[in-house]
């Protein structure tokens, strides 16, 4: 990666920048707006949100600091970036918090006004770090962004408190004019999102404009060069951004649609799952009821019900929460009904760390309910992948009578990246048909009886003649009628297992993404470690190294050909935001010396820490 | 709730599923099945379209002797369940059958939100001041100082008011029956009727764990002195008539006044000062649901009756205003928002892989 300081060049490949301020600052709408900028302007990107779980902290605390890091380029991009080439600090705390992560060499663009002693002394700083020479190992450019900001919007009369929020777009303008990115798309943005008060949309366009001039009236000096990064060489096609959870969103409508159903969204409010509601609750018009429940419990058992009545009945929730849906999910294991569970994972056990990612819940997922309760279990790999993930979950779901869990995380679901608009004639169809006659002898009707996949019928309350009672409690074979009879339970533990097995067969088989099969090393991953080890992989194998990457989507069954294919590599390392639970899964499974690599920060691998993983196996 | 067709004029027998009924010999649950599958054959309701819903507990083994479809869930959830259902199929007609434990304890919180948004449809809680199933422990019913295995020195906590919470929460509808009073199909049409949650509460006699704990207001001998059994419009009275329900206007609080015969025999009520009952009057409605046993005579019969908007109705008449006139292409919606395209003459050579 380049740095944007690189003498004299004026292009270059890729470029981090992270923007850092208190959270009251607007740090995520300054980076979501660069990232569509960056977009329209046809760069490749990956974005990390990084905020404090509490909405308004005390300004100007460590905990209260709010980052965006955007990694952008002309060549692929698959991870927000190691580490930052730029780092815009809008406050002491921004600045401490993560300086450390800067690369050498590299750019910190200061608010000078807001390194008050004040401020200093919140973020616990003995001396002034832009005038004690502390970041000598970095370019420092300080000057009075506050000061700047308020001379920008004086014309428009705003109190000092409101003028001092339009700083996010003074240097969201100053950052458009070091990446040569038009203005022209914030300005649009910014008059329709204050298009019932005209004067503060004419404030933030000031700010913004006079950003952009500052930058390019040279008042910087030669300390920094505009930058053009040349647009990223892509498939043809329409692009869009999307965030993981627009991707899930609408991966699930259109899973409802391939199935003829309607679907029925049963939420409850949760970080960082909540989007999934906000957003299917604006697609009613796609047969779509979203219902906030009373507590998760409600959400899923009103999911539940409608599936009972023939609906594609999904809830959505966090760890915490998906951990109080675990008995409701046991009846949908039991009734055999479809059922689409999202579980955005973010950091546990307990509250745990609700803002940070972490992928700790594959073994909740796999094995976290009562009794044996086999489920499908499928993971995203990035936000595009996603939208392919929710639509292949609804597709198990109905075609195999039984909940399946779509695992995502706090990065893909709050991370954004360039998506291929996909053409809805390319999709395949999953009709569902309902039971409308007796299915048994002499009239009678079996709601378990199984077909040669061990799939029961799905028979909608209402259906005249086919009136049964299905519940909870062990039922005989095909009649369904209560019965816990010990060969009962044997016999129907056994088909309730062997279905989800037998999906195996229904899923694609385990693809190896980079190298080849039989390398020397194959790193397994699954979720958002995507990016990360597809980077480190690379790099890896452009150094001769033979290693190769597989990434898991169907954790659970796991696709036929994956314990063979892990046989076939000398060594077997799994990185993980957990302390193991693939790797554990894979060795249960295939009996294979699978090794772990476990990162359990809240934050996101880095390339750097999977490719030195790499080198030292293979040492 | 719902306009049914009317179909074949069906028989008792006709609601009764082929499932053999476990519950204990003698046990109330017997008399309310009847009760319900009587109400069912006098409504004329399709089994087809009649759906009862559980969760856990001995009352809510109760869907499978009833030859409609049902639904036993988990322990508590029932009235979630029903919302999910009746918001995927309103023309469901849907009777929820709970008890104390389920409905009030462990799914205490699910109640009181079907009552607060009027989902259309009957809870039956089956109220036997005692958890059965599970042999015997103290519910939140039980009166204070219930010896149970749980609570051997006696339970310390206050009982719960099922009714009183009900209207609480904001339920639209609030009745009182007993297993086997012959007034429970009545009560349970009533409910029927009522468009919106209606909550009816049912004593019921366990007699393994609580036997007769009801005996006393529900023994048919002196029932008339100890049941007041409410009817819209009319005086409330009990004992033959020769007692009723006042005001007292000095405390605010009801008092039972005896009723004296004008000159030409009928009953004065105006001079004793009777209340005339109206269903829809709430105030009255929660001086009723606590009035205490022993001073005063049960009140049993439709407390509380006055309809609101229901749940799924409101909802899904906002999803119908929402969906009018929008275009529900899927490509299209893939596609919103700021899009840029790629053509093949920008197409370099890829990287990676």
């Amino acid at each position: 990666m380049a740095t944007v300081l690189a003498d004299k060049t004026q292009v270059a490949d890729s470029v981090v920048v992270r923007f850092a301020g208190d959270s009251g600052d607007g740090m995520q709408l300054t980076g979501g707006q660069f990232t569509l900028s960056t977009a329209l302007s046809g760069n490749d990107l990956a974005t990390f949100p990084d905020f404090p779980a509490e909405i308004r902290a005390p300004q100007g605390t460590l905990f209260g600091v709010s980052a965006f890091q955007i990694n952008f380029g002309s060549t692929e991009i698959t991870t927000a970036g190691d580490q930052p080439d730029v780092l815009v600090a809008m406050n002491p705390a921004g600045l401490k918090m993560n300086v450390g992560a800067l690369k050498t060499g590299g750019l910190i663009i200061a608010d000078s006004g807001e390194f008050t002693t004040r401020n200093l002394d919140k973020a616990k700083y003995a001396a002034n770090p832009l005038e004690d020479g502390s970041l000598a190992k970095w370019t420092l450019l300080a000057f009075d962004i506050s000061a700047l900001t308020l001379e920008a919007v004086k014309p428009f009369g705003l109190g000092n408190k409101e003028a001092l929020r339009c700083k996010n777009m003074w240097t969201l303008g100053l950052a458009l004019w070091m990446f040569d990115r038009d203005r022209q798309p914030l300005i649009d943005w910014l008059k329709g999102k204050f298009a019932k008060n005209p004067v503060l949309a004419d404030a933030n366009i000031a700010a913004l404009n006079a950003g952009h001039a500052y930058g390019e009236t040279a008042e910087i000096g030669g300390q920094v060069r505009q930058q053009h990064i040349p647009p990223v060489a892509s498939e043809p096609g329409l692009y869009r951004t999307i965030t993981g959870a627009e991707a899930i969103s609408l991966g699930l409508v259109a899973g409802a649609q391939l199935s003829g159903l309607k679907m029925f969204f049963g939420g409850y409010p949760i970080t960082p799952a909540s989007a999934i509601l906000h957003y299917l609750a604006k697609l009613k018009e796609f047969g779509v009821t979203t219902f906030q429940a009373e507590d998760e419990i409600a959400a899923i058992a009103s999911a539940i019900g409608a599936s009972y009545a023939g609906q594609l009945g999904v809830t959505s929730s966090s760890g915490p929460g998906i951990a109080l849906k675990g008995e409701a999910m046991g009846l949908a294991i039991m009734t055999e009904l479809p059922l689409v569970i999202v579980n955005s994972q973010r950091g546990g056990p307990s509250t745990g760390l609700p803002t940070k990612t972490e992928q700790s819940d594959l073994y909740q997922a796999v094995y976290g309910r009562n009794g044996d309760a086999p489920m499908p279990v499928i993971a995203a790999a990035s936000p595009g992948d996603a939208f392919e993930c929710a639509i292949e979950a609804c597709r198990l779901a109905v075609q195999f009578m039984t909940p399946v869990m779509l695992l995502t995380d706090g990065y893909i679901a709050n991370a954004a990246e360039p998506w291929k608009v996909p053409d809805p004639a390319t999709f395949t169809p999953f009709p569902v048909s309902f039971l409308d006659a007796a299915n048994g002898e002499g009239g009678k009707i079996l709601p378990y009886k199984r077909d040669a996949n061990g799939v029961r019928p799905w028979i909608k309350p209402g259906t005249p003649g086919l009136m049964h009672r299905i519940g909870g409690i062990e039922k005989a074979i095909d009649t369904g009628d209560l019965d816990y009879a010990p060969a009962t339970h044997a016999a129907q533990t056994e088909a309730r297992k062997a279905k989800i097995d037998g999906i195996a067969a229904h899923i694609p088989p385990q693809a190896v993404s980079q190298g080849s099969a039989g390398a020397k090393l194959a790193v397994v991953g699954w979720g958002s470690t995507y990016g990360p080890i597809h980077q480190a992989v690379k790099r890896a194998r452009a150094r001769g190294l033979d290693v190769a990457h597989i990434h898991i989507r169907h954790i659970w069954p796991m696709p036929a050909n994956l314990g063979d294919l892990l046989k076939g590599y000398g060594k077997i390392l799994v990185p993980e935001m957990n302390t193991g639970q693939l790797k554990t899964v894979l060795r249960d499974q295939f009996l294979v010396d699978a090794k772990p690599l476990n990162k359990v920060s809240g934050q996101p691998f880095t390339i750097a820490e999977i490719e030195a993983a790499i080198e030292g196996a293979l040492a | 709730m719902n306009d049914m067709t009317p179909v074949a004029k069906l028989t008792i027998k006709d609601w009764e599923s082929d499932q053999e009924v476990r519950w204990c010999p003698g046990c109330g649950d017997y008399a309310i099945l009847k009760a319900v599958q009587r109400t069912l054959v006098d409504l004329g309701s399709d089994p087809a379209k009649t759906m009862f819903v559980s969760g856990i507990g001995c009352s809510s083994r109760f869907p499978y002797y009833m030859a409609s479809y049902g639904f036993h869930t988990i322990h508590g959830r029932a009235p979630a369940v029903a919302t999910g259902i009746k918001l995927a199929n309103p023309e469901l007609d849907i009777w929820l059958v709970t008890g104390d434990g389920d409905g009030l304890s462990i799914g205490g919180n699910h109640t009181m939100h079907l009552l607060r948004r009027n989902l259309n449809c009957q809870i039956m809680l089956f109220n036997n001041e005692i958890y059965g199933l599970t042999k015997g422990q103290y519910s939140p019913t039980s009166r204070q100082g219930t010896q149970s295995p749980s609570t051997p020195l006696g339970s310390v906590d206050r009982p719960a008011s099922p009714c009183a919470f009900a209207l609480g929460a904001g339920a639209r509808f609030v009745a009182r029956g007993f297993d086997v009073s012959k007034n429970l199909p009545e009560v349970l049409k009533a409910a029927h009727a009522h468009q919106g949650a209606a909550f009816v509460e049912i004593f019921q006699n366990c007699i393994v764990y609580n036997k007769d704990v009801f005996e006393d207001f529900a023994a048919p001998k002196g029932a008339e002195d100890r049941q007041l059994w409410l009817k819209n419009g009319e005086p409330m009275v009990f004992a033959k008539g020769t007692k009723g329900i006042a005001l007292d206007h000095a405390t605010l609080r009801l008092k039972v006044v005896d009723v004296v015969a004008k000159d030409d025999g009928t009953p004065d009520h105006q001079a004793a000062g009777v209340i005339t009952h109206d269903v829809t009057n709430r105030s009255v409605a929660h001086m009723l649901v606590e009035l205490e046993f022993g001073p005063f005579p049960m009140a049993l019969g439709v407390i509380y009756d006055d309809p609101k908007p229901t749940y799924e109705g409101e909802v899904l008449a906002q999803d119908e205003v929402a969906r009018t006139g929008k275009n529900t292409d899927l490509a299209r919606l893939l596609a919103k928002g700021q899009t840029w395209t790629v053509s093949p003459q920008d197409q370099g050579p890829l990287s990676g892989v």
